[in-house]
């Protein structure tokens, strides 16, 4: 019976003079998922945003493409009357109920907006009357204005709108609204959920993965390629950036104390993180990273590796369990792909007892031995870096 | 160069087993069952397919049953058989270096009341007899066992374990996994006594999702899969027909100037082997004597390897994680598996290796290199080499 709906956005109704900024990307980011479905016709109307689906649309589908869309805050599908006229619409209204509640066997409520001022009734002459009409033709119905199973919204703008039925969207804001960020991405379970918590509000993304062929498969960066498709099911177009990390990998084992081999690669992954940033215009890098979850994630680790770039790193999950992570991850349908048994380039090496508490100054004594040949093969690295668009 | 040395895994197809397949998607493409020309010309393509693999087998071509592959075959086999006949008995006796398609269909029966014993292996992937015919029962139904291991190549003597099982209890049902046996040896099941023989289509430069069951016209199976009644009732739905002339085509060419096919493979297997073990800190596995390389340095084994499979050769390398050596042959253009490609995208340790007693920190290190009858000395050669230049690369980053 729906052949539109009516899409509720919150924080961005907060925003000032920039407000039709925040609703055009959320208007032409919806527009964008719903394309591969079908002609949907998505527009803005007075606060609201619409979208009117084509004949034979799926309804789960719809559904389920908008609530990846960022800055919706809720999905109503909606019953659109062609005319306002308070004869027409009551009829509408009691066959959109008769509809929807079969059985009648309800507590209900009728909640109404108008745009349109001159409209001879007020709002709450229309939740009134509306509810009055209701229990006429329908008198199995009850009436319930505190917590009704039911709210009847009736909203009367050009047209009439009637919907009952509200599925949460994701929240956040429209991608694109607060620039953009460098993702660090693995192939664990942290890193696509950082990207997408903040890409949640707002934040465009691209990525960086680091490979290490032989060490690591052509699998292991596949598993990466699927994630990255899968946070950008929420993001949008992705630029993923593969960069071959065994050499600078193998340079750090053979120059430096192995106990500290961990923190000194994770700081090349920043350095080198950070000059694609620049590239993209980022403005901040983004890591799956979390207190004390592992060695190279205690404070001091995070210190030490954190002062090599000067763009923020932001860390959504710095203060999460890793069963809150993997929970979101589940949410997000990362969490099968990421537990693949693929190596990645953190693993291949790691210390039996890697170092927890790495002094900043001893860490940079330990670099110093790694010379000018270093920056060679980090150049190296940046120059063979491969370009994965990612749609 | 581009070496392709995981023929256990899969083969490519011949131009001859392509030239049919095309032909009858193309152009026979009528369903077997139908009663047109058109059908009858597609069925010609089944009963020509079943008399060319009954020919390498010299069998009756009614007694081949097609299947999806290898896989189906065993399942069929072994569910099929004691189906039919668990009123002999609830004993069942197979080995512990299995391919999964037999072990777990086994594993199945056993969680259904039957009683299966899995009898041990020596440290050449051998099956110790004494044990198998020590365990034989009143009530024993079938034994199953493979003919050449995939993951190690190791051979079993089957001709004597047959005539031995059947004379301590006649009516025992044989059942023989002849997937990497088939093409590599001459197999009459008739002749040996085997009643229940498996094949794949795609270990045989033939097309993948089809097999075979030879299933001796002396016994009956239950089906396992219902439906049209196609094949005697034996395997519903509607038959892969272009496979199936595909797996036929395959199976006549294997036996075409073979004894040179396999001569040449034995040779260039010891040529390899012994060019392998002048490295340092290697073994090969599988072979009837203890084969590291401190022993055998660049020693000529010929007896030892004839008595294994001409196209499988497992080594391991001490120190080195054979995923990284995989890659790292890849990116010379080697392709190899790490003990066997069906196991290898799992990281449980391979169930042979580790019957054979090999240590598990070998087992990490171990390559499967699987040959087919045109892999070229100069592949191998070049294979010998690419690991000579890695090996040092590789053993100095290990994990500390």
């Amino acid at each position: 019976m729906f052949k539109a709906f009516l899409i509720k956005y919150a924080e961005i109704g907060l925003k000032g003079k920039n407000r039709y900024l925040f609703e055009n990307a959320l208007c032409d980011r919806i527009a964008e998922v719903l394309k591969p479905l079908g002609l949907y016709n998505v527009y803005k109307e007075q606060g609201r945003v619409f979208v009117e689906c084509p004949d034979n649309f799926d309804y789960e589908e719809t559904v389920e493409a908008m609530q990846r869309v960022f800055g919706i805050s809720s999905i109503c599908p909606v019953v659109v009357i062609d005319d306002t006229d308070w004869e027409i619409l009551t009829k509408g209204v009691g066959d959109y109920v008769d509809a929807m509640y079969p059985d009648k066997n309800i507590t209900f409520k009728v909640m109404a907006k108008r745009a349109d001022k001159n409209y001879p009734l007020t709002s709450p002459d229309i939740c009134k009357e509306m509810g009055d009409y209701l229990l006429r033709r329908f008198p199995e119905l009850k009436v319930d204005v505190r917590e009704p199973e039911v709210r009847i919204n009736v909203e009367v703008r050009k047209k009439s709108y009637v919907y009952s039925i509200v599925i949460p969207g994701p929240g956040g804001m429209p991608v694109g609204t607060n620039g953009k960020a460098m993702l660090l991405l693995s192939g664990g379970i942290d890193s696509p959920v950082a990207g997408y918590m903040i890409s949640k509000r707002g934040v465009a993304m691209a990525a960086v993965y680091f490979h290490a062929p032989p060490y690591t498969s052509e699998r292991a960066k596949q598993k990466v390629v699927d994630l990255a498709k899968k946070i950008s099911g929420y993001t949008g177009k992705m630029r993923l950036y593969v960069v071959n990390f065994t050499d600078i990998q193998l340079e750090i084992y053979e120059k430096c104390p192995h106990d500290e081999l961990t923190i000194i690669m994770r700081r090349y992954m920043m350095r080198i993180a950070e000059r694609f940033a620049e590239k993209e215009n980022c403005l901040g890098l983004v890591t799956g990273e979390s207190i004390g979850q592992v060695a190279s994630q205690t404070m001091h680790s995070l210190a030490s590796t954190n002062e090599v770039c000067s763009m923020p790193v932001y860390r959504p999950l710095v203060a999460f369990d890793k069963k809150d992570i993997v929970d979101v991850a589940i949410k997000i349908d990362t969490y099968d792909t990421s537990i693949q048994p693929y190596e990645d380039c953190c693993t291949i090496f790691v210390a039996k007892h890697p170092v927890t508490k790495p002094n900043l100054k001893k860490i940079r004594n330990s670099e110093l031995r790694l010379g000018e040949y270093i920056n060679e093969l980090v150049d190296t690295a940046i120059k063979t870096v491969e370009i994965i668009e990612i749609e | 160069m581009e070496v392709y040395l995981d023929n256990s895994a899969t083969t490519k197809i011949t131009d001859g087993v392509r030239d049919i397949m095309l032909k009858v998607m193309s152009e026979d493409y009528g369903n077997p069952s139908s009663l047109h020309v058109m059908g009858v010309n597609a069925e010609r393509h089944m009963t020509e397919s079943a008399q060319k693999i009954a020919d390498c087998l010299k069998v009756n071509p009614k007694e081949i049953v097609f299947t999806s592959g290898g896989t189906e075959a065993n399942n069929l086999a072994l569910i099929g058989a004691v189906m039919a006949y668990h009123r002999v008995g609830r004993h069942i006796i197979t080995t512990r270096i299995e391919h999964p398609s037999v072990y777990q269909p086994l594993l199945y029966l056993e969680e259904n009341d039957y009683k299966v014993d899995f009898i041990p292996v020596d440290s050449a992937g051998k099956i110790i007899k004494d044990k198998l015919y020590e365990s034989i029962k009143e009530d024993t139904l079938l034994v199953s066992i493979m003919y050449v291991n995939n993951e190690i190549g190791s051979v079993q003597d089957i001709e004597e374990i047959a005539r031995e099982i059947k004379s301590v209890k006649n009516d025992i049902i044989l059942h023989v996994d002849a997937v990497q046996a088939f093409g590599k040896y001459r197999i009459y099941p008739k002749r040996i006594g085997i009643d229940l023989l498996s094949i794949s289509g795609h270990k045989i430069h033939g097309p993948k999702g089809i097999g075979a069951l030879y299933v001796s016209d002396s016994i009956r199976l239950k089906p396992i899969l219902f439906g049209g009644g196609q094949q005697r009732g034996l395997r519903s739905g509607t038959e892969n027909v272009p496979a199936i002339a595909g797996l036929g085509q395959a199976a006549q060419e294997l036996y075409e100037n073979f004894d040179q096919k396999i001569n040449k493979m034995y040779s260039l297997k010891q040529h390899f082997i012994r060019e392998i073990s002048r490295l340092d800190d290697v073994r090969i596995n599988g072979l009837p004597v203890e084969c590291t390389s401190d022993r055998i340095k660049g020693e000529y084994l010929p007896e030892q390897i004839m008595k294994t499979a001409p196209h499988i050769i497992s080594v391991s390398f001490r120190g080195v994680r054979s995923e990284v050596l995989l890659h790292a042959l890849e990116e010379r253009g080697i392709y190899v598996s790490t003990g066997s490609a069906c196991s290898s995208r799992h990281p449980k340790p391979s169930a042979t290796l580790e019957a054979i007693g090999i240590p598990m920190d070998m087992i990490n290190s171990t390559i499967r290199f699987s040959m087919s009858d045109t892999t070229t000395k100069e592949e191998m050669d070049y294979t010998v080499e690419q690991i000579r230049d890695i090996l040092p690369h590789l053993r100095r980053f290990t994990r500390r």
